[in-house]
Formats: C-alpha cells, structure tokens, sequence
C-alpha cells in the first residue's frame, strides 16, 4: 500500500475564486449566502443562496467552449488549473497513461437542462443547440479535465447527492493507494441555482429563506452554494522525489450506506462510516483535532451528526472541534466535500479552525464544540470530513498532517 | 442579406474565419469544420431560416442534403427556404 499526498488545490465558490480567497474568508468568518440573481428569481419562495460572483466565462473561455462547458464544467475547469498548476506536473507518457479524474457531481448540467426547458417547453420552440447533451452530462466537467491535462488513466464521475465529491475522493485515493494510479484528480462541483434546481428543492420544504445556522437551535434549513473544488491525490514517494509541495496527506476513508430512508439521515450510518474512517486511517479516535461537519443546517441532520459524533468518539467528543463551512459557502451539493476539504487542509497547515458562523442560541441536541462565529487558532495533526447523503450514502475521509 | 452571405457569415463563424476567407468552392473540411461544427452549422442556418435540414450525423450521405461544398450547401438551402415557405 501506497501513501497517498495532495500536491495541488483549487476552487471556485461563493467565498472566492481560488483556494487563497476562500481560505481568508474561512478565517474572517465571511459570509458568502446573499440575494441570487438569474432569470424568474421572483418566482421562488427561496431566494438566496452561495452564488458565484463576479466569474466571467466569457473571455475566459472560448466560442466553441462555452457552447460545451455548462457552469459546473467552467468551475471545475478553473478550479482544475488552480490545482494543477500548484501541483507543478505536467503529464505526458506512461504517467499520463495511468492518471485519471474522478469527480462528484450530484447533478452536473442542470442550468443546460433548465434552459433548454425553457426554450422548448416555454417558448415553443422545437429545435434545441447539438451539444445540449455532451454539455449536460454528469460526465462533461471530468472529461473536459482529462482532455485538458491529457490524463488517460481511470476517469469517471460518482452521484451520491450530498456525497458526491466525498465519494468521489475517495475512490481516487484508493486508486492511488493501491498503485493503480501515481496521481488522481479528484474533487466536485455543482450548479444548479437556477430557477429549475431551486423550485425543485423548494419541493422538499427544507430549505431556509434567510441563513444557514448549523447547530445553533434556531435553524430553519439549509441554503444551496455552486462551484468547485479540485484536488491532486499523489503518491507520496512520486511527490517527494520531484521535490513538490506537500498540502497533507489523505490517511483513510470510511463509507456506509443507512439502507434505511430515502431523506432522513441515521445516526448509525454516519457513525459507521466515520468509525471506518479512522480504522482505515489506522488513527485512534482521540487523535482527532477536527471535524469537518456534513453540518447542513437542517433540523434533522445536524442534530443526528452530533449524536453520532458522540457515539463514535465517547468522551473525546467533548474535547474535539467540530464546524459547518456551509455557514459562510452554502452547500454546494455533489461538489460540497470538496470544498469544505479546503477548510480541513487549512486546519492541518496553517492552525486555524474555520468557524461556523450564523451561530446564535446553543442547541442542547447539539452540544459540542462548532467553534461558533470566529475562527480559532489550534494544532490538529488528524481531520475529518463527513458528507452524508440523500438516499442514505456517507463518505467520510480522514487526513493527516505530513 | 441573401441566403448566400447569410450561409457564408454562419459558415465563417464557425470555422473562425472573415467572410472573405470563405469560398464557395471550398469543402467544410477545407474551411477546418468538423463533424461537431457541421452539426453546429447546421443548427445555426436552421435557426437563421426557419427551416428543416434533412441531415443525419450518422449518415451524412444519405440525406437529400448535399455538404459536399460551401456552394451545395448554399443551394440545398435556397432549395430549403423555397419549399418550406408557405
């Protein structure tokens, strides 16, 4: 078995166009939830959300691109290049042949499909653009990556809703891990604010009109975020002997399945997976500094993630950080875990807790430390990152300070 | 602007050419347009005319459509346009 390392991070999202942006808003405790704006806005009772501002495709990409490169394909594209170029490789040869991308999405194209809706069921027209399909595709962002940056190992993408990326990562470091790979791309992305992808969550009734609070006892839902996060997964030997910077390592993962409810979340199977986590990891319980939080703000989710928290850890839950990003990002859906993998990185090299923020009465369901509305500074060495799934799917990954 | 600027001004945006680089006698392959930009065009002078190209990717041959040239296109169109408006 292989060590496996992350050489390169990059990301779009609401809280900024690049990991160094995100990370300082993650320090401030910015918020980036505001009023969206696209077409028919007014129409939806949920109207805000973590929109991207500010990210020009035009002139970022050309003619022919953006005919194929839906939103979440641009995100995954910027953030792509952000992650490779950190990571300094270029790859051609036997390396290229063998490294791959995977990447979660929960949806991919859905602004593709809401437009092209529009057009043939609103305006009557009957003939919609050739490349409504290639563009739509759950599969478009990873391989749009893979022609790019010429990687023509193992590539796919996963769908498990709110695990996508989690899944996703995971699935690249075992790629890795076992040899099959010297390095993955990996991470996630999601757009789907748009007055389709929003009317549709609105269905569900979980949604918040105003903030997303996780774990303070007045939430009232989860608010939706888009963009991307991308990850280089490197064998830790072919990292070192070409002398790259190392982010941190990737120790484990754990995955379970509730086979339980399609919507409610268990206890039990968030437990399992992060328990697997850490014995995959081979890291005791107690090690852990700190969790990155599935955290959604909802009434259900949040108080089954710290019952479960509980469970796993015994008395070390008391003594270990726990905190939401999707206060201050929103939860960017099949993209969400690699985004909030950035605050996990940050933990381990820089020190510093993101917090969660929109904190403001104590939840006695929730009663542990969710590092409340600043940052904290504090030395952890081992890190969670929980995502826990619509359909019952959860993927927990463990990282470790190298 | 006749239907053969009209053919020519599409055709040149795709292939990302000026107008005056376009001629008649030129294939799409000539021009650099490939299978995806010939399903693209294809869409475009649709689109621009109001009209239904008999045109299946699969088959480029088969169909009434002739693409062997900027001109033949040109003139499937014309062709197109009159039959096709009432």
């Amino acid at each position: 078995m292989h060590r496996v390392v992350i050489t390169g991070a990059g990301t779009v999202n609401a809280l900024g166009h690049n990991v160094s942006e995100t990370l300082t808003a993650m320090r401030e405790g910015r918020c980036g939830i505001g009023a969206l704006e696209f077409q028919d806005v007014d129409r939806l009772a949920i109207k805000i959300g973590g929109q991207v501002r500010g990210f020009e495709a035009e002139g970022r990409y050309n003619r022919q691109q953006m005919s194929l490169y839906d939103r979440f394909t641009q995100f995954t594209l910027a953030a792509a290049k952000e992650a490779i170029e950190q990571s300094g490789l270029i790859f051609s040869g036997d390396e290229a042949a063998k490294s791959g991308v995977i990447l979660g999405t929960a949806a991919g194209g859905v602004s593709t499909w809401d437009q092209n809706y529009r057009l043939v069921y609103e305006e009557g027209k009957n003939r919609v653009h050739p490349f409504v399909v290639p563009k739509l595709m759950n599969n478009a962002a990873a391989s749009h990556v893979s022609m790019e940056w010429n990687l023509k190992g193992p590539s796919f993408t996963v769908a498990t809703a709110c695990a996508s990326s989690n899944h996703a990562m995971a699935q690249a470091f075992q790629m890795v891990r076992t040899g099959m790979a010297p390095v993955m791309i990996t991470g996630g992305s999601e757009s789907m604010l748009c007055f389709g992808g929003i009317k549709a969550w609105e269905g569900l009734r979980v949604m918040s009109k105003d903030a997303c609070r996780p774990f303070s006892a007045n939430r009232n839902g989860m608010v939706q975020g888009e963009g991307a996060g991308i990850f280089v997964f490197e064998e830790y030997e072919h990292a070192r002997a070409r002398g790259a910077e190392i982010l941190c390592e990737v120790a484990g993962f754990g995955m379970s399945s509730d086979a339980a409810d399609i919507v409610m979340p268990s206890k039990n199977g968030a437990a399992r997976a992060m328990s697997g986590a850490l014995a995959d990891a081979g890291v005791d319980a107690d090690d852990v500094g700190y969790i990155n939080a599935h955290g959604t703000g909802t009434a259900a989710n949040d108080k089954t993630e710290c019952a479960s928290v509980a469970d796993v850890f015994g008395p070390h839950a008391d003594k270990l950080m726990i905190s939401s990003t999707k206060s201050m990002h929103g939860h960017l859906i099949g993209g969400t875990g690699a985004v909030e993998l950035l605050a996990c990185i940050m933990a381990l090299r820089e020190g510093v807790i993101a917090p969660t923020i929109g904190y403001e009465e104590p939840d006695p369901e929730c009663a542990l430390d969710v590092v409340p509305n600043e940052a904290r500074e504090a030395n952890v060495d081992v890190v969670l990152s929980n995502a826990f799934a619509f359909g019952g799917m959860n993927a927990v990954l463990a990282l470790r300070k190298i | 602007m006749s239907i053969k600027d009209k053919v020519i001004e599409i055709v040149a945006e795709q292939a990302m050419l000026e107008r005056g680089d376009v001629a008649l006698e030129n294939t799409l392959e000539d021009l650099g347009i490939d299978s995806l930009g010939l399903v693209e065009s294809i869409f475009a002078i649709e689109e621009e005319f109001d009209i239904q190209i008999p045109f299946n990717a699969n088959e480029p041959k088969a169909s009434d459509f002739d693409i062997s040239n900027v001109q033949s296109i040109i003139t499937g169109i014309e062709k197109l346009v009159s039959e096709q408006k009432i």
